[in-house]
């Protein structure tokens, strides 16, 4: 519950980022340079060494931050459920793919997600690819699992025995009961992409510098974190924040949908 | 009853917290089970024979489950104010208990030397080496070939029906005076079924101990215990000697579940059947619990709880009309 | 058989299906062989209950299944109304499956739990490409009636029944299609007794209505022998013995079937009595025993049958026996009174 709250603040943060910034998010003002987070409606988190606006940057940086982790979600539920489906139900497939996934699981995922990034070059799409490349083989991991467990119940049996055709038996059948396990693992996927566009963007392979991003002002606020150490510590909460919610969502969300873990708590 | 009761079960009752509020699985039941005899209790899935087996032994998984009120006599002590220490001792010492799963009722990473000997030693104190000796012969009791050779297998080497005689031997391995057997042949193919039947009765002859056996099968019943009690419900129905609960039930519900089992001698075009189904436990019929399914239901049978008459000596039924003859 | 008997509905013949083991990391290669099913032969008439008993891996259910070609059989021929559904193709496999369907025995895994209950008796219909509309709905009210439910259940999902109720909406699916063939694989096995026997009768009702034909797959020597017309007994994938009901439990004459009878405990406290007991376990199906597979628990084995494997032979009319003795094991059940 203090997840989706913690969530939904981040979100009405980027869906209304127009209205709450005081102003352009690269505007620059020299003179302005350094200013510490004060109770002001404009100077709410301070400035930082170019004289811009943090408050405009974080909440920029929040639909940054959300739309790359949304995209990397969508992939996910694309590509990571069209795979598990298909290794999981077509037994003959299962192996081969799933030693290619194991493949691209023994990388560290960070170092994969670089290599993808450095190829392509620098762009939010790049960091969204790269993303996708790198939790796609979990996503389809966890399909897999549960739809191995549901080809075996006797429903499907039923289904096999009136006929019923491969696609209609997965989508009618198998997929709308593996959806719980998917729809948990993909409100952690989005935290960990959350966390990862700001790795990307803090070694300068994600978002180009016009745009901003919570990765980017933790690497640009770096050289100063001794002197005006809120241009690390603002964006460095927001990131956090967003994480935790998302985490505390996915815990929240398993409680719902699964029911064992219901009874337990009863 | 002329000999002083090993167990003595006074009004037991036991429940279950749920989101739902609390569900009372076990209502006031009592019952008595002398030394060396064979206590059968049999009912459907909901009667509360396993919740039962489990309060006696005080292994209810709590939360949720908590006995609510009663007395469990064993030799004249109350088993429910023991300090958990000293039923821990009684357990596996005086009072022996099988499970139905042999599956997962072995630990699957040590021997099943390893298991017996551990029980052993855990109630007396005796060596490493007197504790195996003990423990081949133990399985050598209950019909393992080469026990010497078997002692040192994990538990998936052996069948289910030898899982099932090293859980047995593991129950028996320090003589209890009671064994509680839940479901012990439910999940065993008929032709092991039979095999481990007869060992519990070998065993129980010559140990000279109680058995609680607890199953829905009515033949296991009828080959196996002395008395029996039927549960419905979370309550006792009926209760009394094997010859007269098969002959001549009292409660229309013994009558009925006698009669809707399919009988392998007999020949009849159609099964007899109770109609309805099994209340839940959440919504429990006022009065006598059987009623709605009932054929020979009156007025007065939703009236309040039926209270237990004996009908003949040792034979006793939870029914308001149990005195009017023996139902068909 | 006799030349008053109809004509099958159902075919089996030398029904083979052996699972292979396999092993290796990249290249998978046979290992061993699990013979679930071996050279299995039977028929069902219309209107016909055959009753396939048989312990726990005994190849029963796989039957089934492979009956219905859930499964792909290894070889073998399996005929429905004199057409060869295992070298059917795919579109005509689809218009067969309308006849002949089946009744599961866990009735909690054997509904889809995000359908309700009108989508999953209609199921079989959509799949042959009905389309869904009010006709349909009358259609799937007029089959709750029809097993006992109330019609109003229509819209209601799974969980909100009992396992007997249950059990009653996977049959309610099965008949959707209007078969003339219907595999109940332990299809009461997991229901309380006082339940079990509603679903029996149910059965047994809508055999008579429907002239349906069964193959009653259970564990449950009493309920076979309740509800078949004629059993088979399974062992290690074998059909060991095959008769009508009243002579395979009044005189049965395989040591197996015997053994088996013996051993179920019978509800009736004044037959308790000492009897014959099978000593040991089944054997693995990967390695089963050269010639009879029962000999290594079969009190009458000899040399013979630990080397020649018995063929089936008709011991008397319709009563088909595969065991090399049979002609000197006396056909005795243990089930009659001896006083």
């Amino acid at each position: 519950m203090i997840g989706l709250v913690m969530f939904s603040f981040v979100v009405a943060l980027a869906v209304f980022a127009w209205w709450i910034a005081p102003n352009d998010p690269n505007r620059t003002a020299i003179r302005m340079r350094f200013r510490p987070p004060q109770l002001d409606r404009v100077l709410l988190l301070g400035t930082d060494n170019l004289g811009r606006n943090m408050l405009s940057r974080i909440v920029h940086g929040a639909q940054l931050s959300l739309l790359i982790g949304l995209g990397v979600v969508l992939l996910n539920s694309v590509f990571g459920v069209l795979l598990g489906a298909v290794a999981g139900y077509f037994r003959k497939l299962d192996g081969p793919m799933m030693r290619l996934a194991d493949a691209l699981m023994a990388f560290p995922s960070i170092l994969l997600a670089i290599g993808i990034a450095a190829a392509l070059g620098p762009s939010a799409w790049t960091a969204v690819i790269a993303l996708s490349v790198v939790y796609i083989p979990r996503t389809a991991r966890i399909v897999r699992a549960s739809v191995l467990v549901v080809r075996e119940m006797e429903f499907v049996q039923a289904a096999r025995a009136s006929g019923a055709g491969h696609w209609r038996i997965i989508s009618r059948h198998i997929m709308p009961n593996c959806m719980a396990p998917l729809i948990v693992q993909l409100s952690f996927i989005f935290a960990y992409a959350v966390l990862s566009e700001a790795v990307l963007s803090f070694l300068g392979l994600g978002a180009p510098p016009s745009i901003p991003s919570w990765g980017t002002m933790i690497s640009e606020g770096r050289t100063y974190i001794r002197e005006a150490s809120w241009l690390t510590i603002v964006p460095g909460c927001a990131i956090a924040l967003t994480v935790l919610g998302l985490n505390l969502m996915g815990d929240g969300l398993r409680d719902v949908l699964d029911p064992r873990l219901k009874i337990e708590q009863g | 009853m002329a000999a002083q009761p090993l167990l003595s079960v006074r009004n037991l009752r036991t429940v279950f917290g749920t989101m739902q509020g609390d569900v009372t699985a076990v209502d006031d039941v009592s019952f008595d089970v002398v030394p060396g005899e064979v206590l059968g209790i049999v009912g459907e899935s909901g009667s509360g024979k396993s919740v039962t087996a489990l309060s006696i032994m005080g292994l209810l998984p709590q939360p949720p489950g908590r006995v609510a009120g009663g007395e469990i006599l064993f030799e004249g002590r109350d088993l429910l104010k023991l300090p958990k220490s000293e039923m821990r001792r009684m357990r596996g010492s005086a009072i022996g208990m099988i499970f139905q799963e042999p599956m997962t009722s072995l630990n699957p990473v040590f021997t099943i030397g390893d298991q017996i000997t551990e029980t052993i030693r855990v109630h007396e104190r005796i060596g490493a080496a007197a504790a195996r000796v003990r423990g081949i012969e133990m399985l050598e009791k209950v019909g393992i070939p080469s026990p010497q050779r078997r002692i040192d297998d994990f538990p998936h080497q052996l069948s289910g029906g030898m899982r099932q005689r090293v859980m047995i031997a593991m129950a028996l391995s320090c003589s209890p005076k009671l064994l509680l057997a839940d479901e012990p042949t439910t999940a065993l193919d008929v032709t092991i079924q039979a095999q481990i039947l007869d060992l519990l009765r070998d065993l129980q002859r010559e140990m000279g101990m109680a058995i609680v056996i607890i199953t829905h099968n009515m033949g296991v019943i009828a080959e196996f215990a002395d008395r029996v009690a039927v549960m419905y419900a979370g309550r006792i129905a009926e209760e009394g000697p094997v010859g007269r609960i098969f002959d001549a039930p009292t409660h229309p519900y013994t009558a009925g579940l006698l009669s809707s089992t399919p009988d392998l001698i007999g020949e009849v075009p159609r099964l007899r059947t109770i109609p309805g189904t099994l209340p839940s436990l959440y919504e429990l019929p006022p009065g006598c619990r059987f009623a709605p399914r009932c054929g020979r239901r009156v007025e007065a049978c939703e009236a309040g709880r039926p209270a237990t008459q004996e009908i003949a000596p040792g034979h006793f039924a939870a029914c308001i009309r149990a005195r009017e003859g023996a139902s068909a | 058989m006799s030349a008053t008997s109809p004509a099958p509905l159902l075919r089996v013949e030398n029904l083979t299906k052996h699972f292979p083991i396999t092993a290796g990391f990249f290249v998978k290669r046979e290992v061993g062989r699990v013979r679930a099913v071996d050279d299995v032969s039977f028929h069902i008439a219309q209107g016909e209950t055959l009753g396939l008993v048989g312990e726990s891996g005994c190849g029963k259910s796989t039957t089934g299944r492979l009956v219905l070609r859930l499964i792909e059989p290894t070889s073998g021929k399996v005929e429905i109304e004199g057409r060869d559904i295992l070298s059917s193709t795919p579109a005509e496999m689809r218009e067969l499956r309308k006849g002949m369907q089946i009744v599961f025995q866990d009735p909690y895994s054997s509904l889809n739990p995000r359908m309700t209950v009108e989508e999953i008796i209609l199921e079989p219909l959509y799949v042959q490409g009905a389309r869904p509309g009010p006709e349909m709905t009358r259609r799937a009210r007029k089959l709750l009636e029809t097993v006992g439910l109330s019609p109003n259940h229509v819209v209601r999902y799974p969980h909100e029944f009992s396992g007997g109720q249950r059990q009653r909406i996977g049959i309610a699916r099965a008949l959707a299609p209007q078969p003339r063939f219907v595999v109940c694989d332990e299809a009461v096995s997991a229901l309380d007794v006082s339940v079990q026997a509603q679903i029996v009768n149910l059965l047994q009702d809508l055999q008579e209505e429907f002239r349906l034909s069964y193959l009653f797959i259970a564990h449950d020597l009493a309920v076979v022998k309740h509800i078949s017309d004629r059993v088979a007994v399974m062992y290690l994938g074998k059909i060991v013995e095959q008769a009508d009901k009243a002579s395979l439990y009044a005189s049965p004459r395989h040591p197996y079937t015997q053994a088996l009878l013996a051993s179920i405990p019978v509800p009736n406290p004044r037959l308790r009595r000492p009897r014959a007991r099978l000593t040991g376990d089944v054997p693995s199906a990967m390695a089963p025993p050269a010639g009879c597979r029962f000999n290594t628990r079969c009190p009458h084995a000899t040399d013979l049958c630990r080397t020649v494997e018995p063929p089936a032979i008709e011991a008397a009319p319709g009563h088909v026996v595969a065991c090399h003795h049979v002609a000197s094991i006396p056909a005795v059940s243990p089930l009659a009174p001896q006083r």
